[in-house]
C-alpha cells in the first residue's frame, strides 16, 4: 500500500518530525516528566487526538502495523478516522489485533492482551497535567513537579477516603513513575491502571492541545497512589461479558430496552472476538 | 566534493530514530543501522546517520575539535547553531569526550534541556562489559563500551544525584548505536 | 443488537460526510456561491478568519468560508491547519505602522492632530436599519474615492508619541530580545509581551472582546481612551537570505489600536499615561480594540498594579484565548466517553451502597 502522494509520509513535514523525535528521546531518559514540544495544527481538532496522531506520526515508518482504538474497540468512529488518516497519508498495514500490531494508538483504554517488548503504545491525553484538578496554574504546578511537591494530590485522596470510604477518582487516576514524577496515565480507567507498570512495551504520550509529551519506558515503576490503610484496588462492572463469558476483562455496559435492562461486554472488542472465534 | 546525506531521507531518518528511541528505551541495547550512508572520515556511519536524524536549524549544536575534519559536512547536511559547550542541546565528539558535567544539565524545572552527547566510540558489544540497570531494563543489560574517558563511570555517577536534570548519551560505533539515558545505572562488570 | 450499534463506523461516517456535503450546498437551484462572491462581498469575514486563522491570504480564507458553510471558527481552524503544511522562508521586517498608508485614522483625545481625522469607510455613524434593497439585490451605491493622507514621506506621527514626548507616558522600550514564535514554541509563564501580543493577535473576537468589556465594568478598570486607531495597507518587507537586502513583498491591510489608559501611579511607577495595544490582520477594529484593553490589563503586573480580574491574568487569558483549541476541546466531549463514564458509575453505585450500609450501622 503506498501513501497519498500530496503528502509527506505520515503528514508531518521532516522538520516537526525531528521536533517530536527529539521531545520522544528527552521524554524516554526523564519518565513521567511532560516536555513541552510545538505541537501542530492538525487536520483534526484539538482534543480529538492530535497528540497522539503527531507521536505516532513521528514515529510511524513503512514496515509498522499500527492498530487504533478508541473506548477499547477498533470500530468507534474515532478510531475509524484516525486509522483511515494513516492508512492514507502513511500507507502503513492497519490491523485491530493486538499482537499483530506494532504501534497502538489508543484514546481511554489499554488492551486486555499484554504488550510484547518490541511494541509501543501511544496514548491520547486531552489533559497531561495530573494536578490540574488542584491547581491551573501550569507555572505552579511546574514548580510542584521541580520539587516532587505532590503533597496536595495526597491531601485531595485522603479526602476522599475519609468522606466516601475509599478514592473517588475512577478514571485518569495518577500514578508515580519511576519513584519521582506525578503522571496522568491518560483517561483510562483505574482498572488499566495496573497493566502499566513494568510494561515490556514502550508507552508514549501525547497531548497536543496541551503541547507536552511525555514517556514510559519499557519495565518501568508505575504506582497508582494509594495509603498503606487504603491500598489502590482497580474496580470493573462485577459481570461477565455477554458475548465472550469474560471475568476478567474491563466491561461496558449496554442497556438493552426501555425497562432499563442491561447487559455487558467487553470494551476491548479485539479481546472479546478472540475468545470466541476459536469456536465458531 | 560534498558527501551526501541520506539516500532516502525519509525512511532511512525513521528507521535511524526508531534504533534510538528503542536505544534510549532498553538502555544498553545496540541497535546496527540498515542505511547506507557514506560519511566523512573520522564521521562514523551510525554517528552521521544520528546527526542527520536529530539535528536541524532549530537545535545548537557544539562540536569538539576531534569532529573538525567533518564540520564542514555537518554544518552543510545539519544547519545547526554554533554553540558553546556549556549552552549546546547537542554535543558532538569523536574522540575523547569532554567532561560530562561540562554540558548543559537542564534545570530541575526544565530537566528535559540537559544536552545530549553524540559521542563515537571504537566499539559496542552487548552482553558483557558493565552491568546496566534502571527504566528500560527488566534485570540487567550488559554493555561493553571501547573509547570512553577513562574515569566515565565516575563522571556518570556523579551526575546521578542531580536527577532529574543531566545528560543523555547516544553512543556509535561503526554501523551500531546504543544510548544511555540519565536515569540509568552503570557498575563495573 | 446493541452491540452492532457501535460497528459500521467507516460507512456511518462517509454518510455524514455526504450530507454535510448536501447542506453545504443548499437549494441546487439557486447558483453556487463563488469564493470571489465571498471575498468581495463578505470582506469582515474573510479578515476575521485571516486574523483567527493567522494566515494572510483572502482567496484562501474565503474558500474556507464557503467550505465551512460560514462557520468561522471552522473556517479559521481550516486556515490554521493549512497554514502548518506551508514551508517557512523566514521572518519578515517588523511592520512599519508609522508608514501606512492610511484609510481611516481617528484619535478620541485629540480634536485635531497632525496628519488629521480621516473617517475613512466606518458602519460608526450608520442607523442600523435593515436595508431591504438589499435583499432585492439592487446595485451597491459605487464608492467614494478614498484620500490619502500623510506627509511627503507617508509617515503619519503617532499620538502615543507626542505624550511620550512630552514625558506624560510610559516609553515602550524594546526589550532587543528576539521575539518568541508561539506556533513553535510552547507557552511559558511570565509570558514575554512580544508572546502576549502574538497570543492576542490570533486569540478570538469574542472572548478579547469580553476580557476588554469586563475591565470597562470594574473587573481591572484601567481608564481607556482611544489615542488612536489606523487602518490601512503596510508593506511586508522581507530580506532574502540569497539578496542579502530588504524587499519589499506585497502590502496587507491591518488595523492598529493604542489605547492611552490613565494610570495614578503606584509603588513603583509615577503617575502617568500608560498604554495598551493590538495589532489585526484586516479590517478588525472590534477586535484591535478589545486586545488593546486587555493588552493594558495584563500590564498589571509589571506596573505594580494588584491583579485581581480575570482580564489581568495572564496565563487564565493565554490559555484560554484560541478559538481552535478551546472549539476542539469543548466539542470533544462528544466523542464517546463511555469507559470513563462505566468507570464512574462503578463508584457512584460503590460510594451510594458504603453510605448505605454505614447508614444501618452495618459497617463501622
Ligand atoms: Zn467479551
Amino acid at each position: 500500500m503506498s501513501h497519498d502522494p500530496g503528502y509527506n509520509f505520515a503528514y508531518l513535514d521532516e522538520g516537526t518530525k525531528r521536533m517530536i523525535r527529539r521531545t520522544l528521546l528527552k521524554a524516554v531518559a526523564i519518565p513521567g516528566h511532560q516536555v513541552p514540544f510545538g505541537a501542530r495544527e492538525m487536520p483534526l481538532p484539538y482534543g480529538w487526538g492530535t497528540g497522539g496522531i503527531q507521536v505516532t506520526a513521528s514515529i510511524l515508518g513503512r514496515d509498522d502495523t499500527l492498530k487504533v482504538i478508541d473506548q477499547g474497540a477498533d470500530d468507534t468512529t474515532n478510531a475509524v478516522s484516525i486509522r483511515r488518516f494513516f492508512a492514507r497519508v502513511a500507507g502503513v498495514r492497519t490491523t485491530t489485533r493486538t499482537a499483530e500490531a506494532t504501534v497502538i494508538q489508543t484514546r481511554h483504554r489499554i488492551p486486555e492482551a499484554p504488550l510484547r517488548e518490541g511494541q509501543v503504545i501511544v496514548y491520547q491525553v486531552p489533559m497531561p497535567e495530573p494536578l490540574f484538578r488542584l491547581e491551573p496554574r501550569l507555572a505552579e504546578t511546574r514548580r510542584m513537579h521541580a520539587l516532587a511537591d505532590y503533597g496536595l494530590m495526597h491531601v485531595k485522596l485522603y479526602e476522599d477516603i475519609a468522606r466516601h470510604g475509599h478514592v473517588s477518582t475512577a478514571y485518569n487516576y495518577p500514578v508515580m513513575v519511576g519513584g519521582r514524577y506525578l503522571m496522568s496515565p491518560s483517561p483510562i480507567p483505574a482498572f488499566d491502571n495496573p497493566k502499566m507498570d513494568h510494561m515490556p512495551a514502550l508507552q508514549l504520550f501525547g497531548a497536543g492541545r496541551e503541547k507536552k509529551i511525555y514517556a514510559v519506558p519499557p519495565y518501568t515503576s508505575v504506582r497508582s497512589l494509594d495509603f498503606e490503610d487504603h491500598p489502590f484496588r482497580p474496580h470493573r462492572a462485577d459481570g461477565t461479558c455477554a458475548f465472550c463469558g469474560a471475568r476478567d476483562s474491563y466491561l461496558d455496559e449496554v442497556v438493552c430496552d426501555d425497562q432499563g435492562s442491561r447487559m455487558f461486554i467487553c470494551s476491548d472488542t479485539d479481546y472479546c472476538e478472540s475468545r470466541w472465534e476459536p469456536e465458531q | 566534493m560534498m558527501r551526501p546525506g541520506f539516500h532516502d531521507p525519509v525512511p532511512e531518518a525513521q528507521g535511524c530514530f526508531r534504533a534510538m528511541l528503542d536505544a534510549m528505551s532498553r538502555p544498553g541495547r545496540v541497535h546496527t543501522l540498515d542505511v547506507a550512508l557514506d560519511a566523512p572520515p573520522p564521521l562514523a556511519p551510525a554517528t552521521a546517520a544520528v546527526l542527520l536524524t536529530l539535528a536541524d536549524a532549530e537545535t545548537s549544536l557544539h562540536l569538539m575539535p576531534d569532529g573538525a575534519a567533518a564540520g564542514d559536512w555537518v554544518r552543510f547536511h545539519c544547519g545547526s547553531a554554533p554553540a558553546s559547550l556549556p549552552e549546546a542541546s547537542f554535543v558532538l565528539s569523536l574522540g575523547i569526550h569532554p567532561p560530562l558535567s561540562a554540558l548543559r544539565q537542564g534545570s530541575e524545572e526544565a530537566p528535559e534541556q540537559g544536552a545530549t552527547l553524540i559521542c563515537q566510540v571504537r566499539s559496542l558489544t552487548e552482553g558483557e562489559g558493565w552491568r546496566l540497570a534502571g527504566p528500560g531494563i527488566r534485570d540487567f543489560h550488559h554493555l561493553r563500551v571501547e573509547g570512553l574517558a577513562a574515569d566515565f563511570l565516575q563522571q556518570w555517577a556523579a551526575q546521578r544525584p542531580a536527577f532529574p536534570r543531566g545528560v543523555d548519551i547516544i553512543l556509535c560505533a561503526g554501523r551500531q548505536l546504543a544510548a544511555l539515558p540519565r536515569t540509568v545505572t552503570i557498575e563495573e562488570g | 443488537m446493541a452491540y452492532v450499534a457501535v460497528k459500521g463506523g467507516e460507512a456511518a461516517i462517509a454518510n455524514a460526510h455526504g450530507w454535510m456535503a448536501e447542506r453545504r450546498r443548499g437549494d441546487p437551484e439557486v447558483p453556487a456561491l463563488s469564493t470571489r462572491q465571498v471575498e468581495e462581498q463578505l470582506g469582515l469575514a474573510v479578515d476575521r478568519v485571516m486574523a483567527e486563522g493567522a494566515c494572510h491570504d483572502r482567496g484562501l480564507a474565503a474558500l474556507a468560508i464557503k467550505q465551512a458553510q460560514g462557520d468561522l471558527i471552522e473556517a479559521a481552524f481550516l486556515l490554521r491547519a493549512y497554514r502548518t503544511t506551508l514551508p517557512r522562508f523566514g521572518h519578515a521586517a517588523p511592520l512599519d505602522t508609522g508608514a501606512m498608508r492610511v484609510q481611516r485614522r481617528i484619535s478620541a483625545v485629540f480634536k485635531d492632530l497632525p496628519g488629521g481625522q480621516l473617517l475613512g469607510p466606518t458602519l460608526d455613524y450608520t442607523h442600523r436599519l435593515l436595508d431591504f434593497a438589499l435583499a432585492a439585490e439592487k446595485e451597491a451605491p459605487p464608492e467614494p474615492a478614498a484620500e490619502i493622507p500623510g506627509d511627503a514621506a507617508g509617515r503619519l506621527p503617532r499620538v502615543a508619541d507626542f505624550l511620550v514626548r512630552e514625558g506624560l507616558m510610559r516609553r515602550e522600550a524594546d526589550s532587543g530580545q528576539e521575539p518568541p514564535d508561539l506556533t513553535r514554541d510552547p507557552p511559558d509563564f511570565p509570558a514575554s509581551r512580544a508572546a502576549r501580543l502574538q497570543n492576542l493577535a490570533r486569540g478570538d473576537e469574542g472572548f478579547l472582546l469580553s476580557l476588554g468589556y469586563s475591565t470597562q465594568r470594574g473587573y481591572g478598570n484601567n481608564h481607556p481612551f482611544v489615542g488612536e486607531i489606523r487602518q490601512g495597507k503596510v508593506a511586508v518587507r522581507f530580506t532574502p537570505p540569497e539578496l542579502g537586502f530588504e524587499i519589499e513583498i506585497g502590502a496587507i491591510t491591518v488595523t492598529e489600536c493604542e489605547m492611552v489608559n490613565q494610570f495614578q501611579g503606584s509603588k513603583s511607577e509615577p503617575a502617568q499615561f500608560t498604554s495598551g495595544y493590538g495589532l489585526v490582520l484586516g479590517r478588525g477594529e472590534r477586535k484591535a480594540m478589545s486586545m488593546a484593553l486587555v493588552d493594558r490589563a495584563l500590564k498589571a503586573g509589571e506596573l505594580g498594579e494588584d491583579r485581581t480580574a480575570p482580564a489581568q491574568d495572564e496565563e487564565f487569558v493565554l490559555m484560554h484565548s484560541d478559538n481552535i483549541e478551546a472549539t476542539g476541546f469543548v466539542e470533544h466531549l462528544k466523542l464517546p466517553h463511555y469507559v470513563d463514564f462505566q468507570s464512574e458509575l462503578e463508584v457512584i453505585r460503590r460510594m451510594r451502597s458504603t453510605a448505605g450500609t454505614s447508614a444501618t450501622g452495618s459497617e463501622a
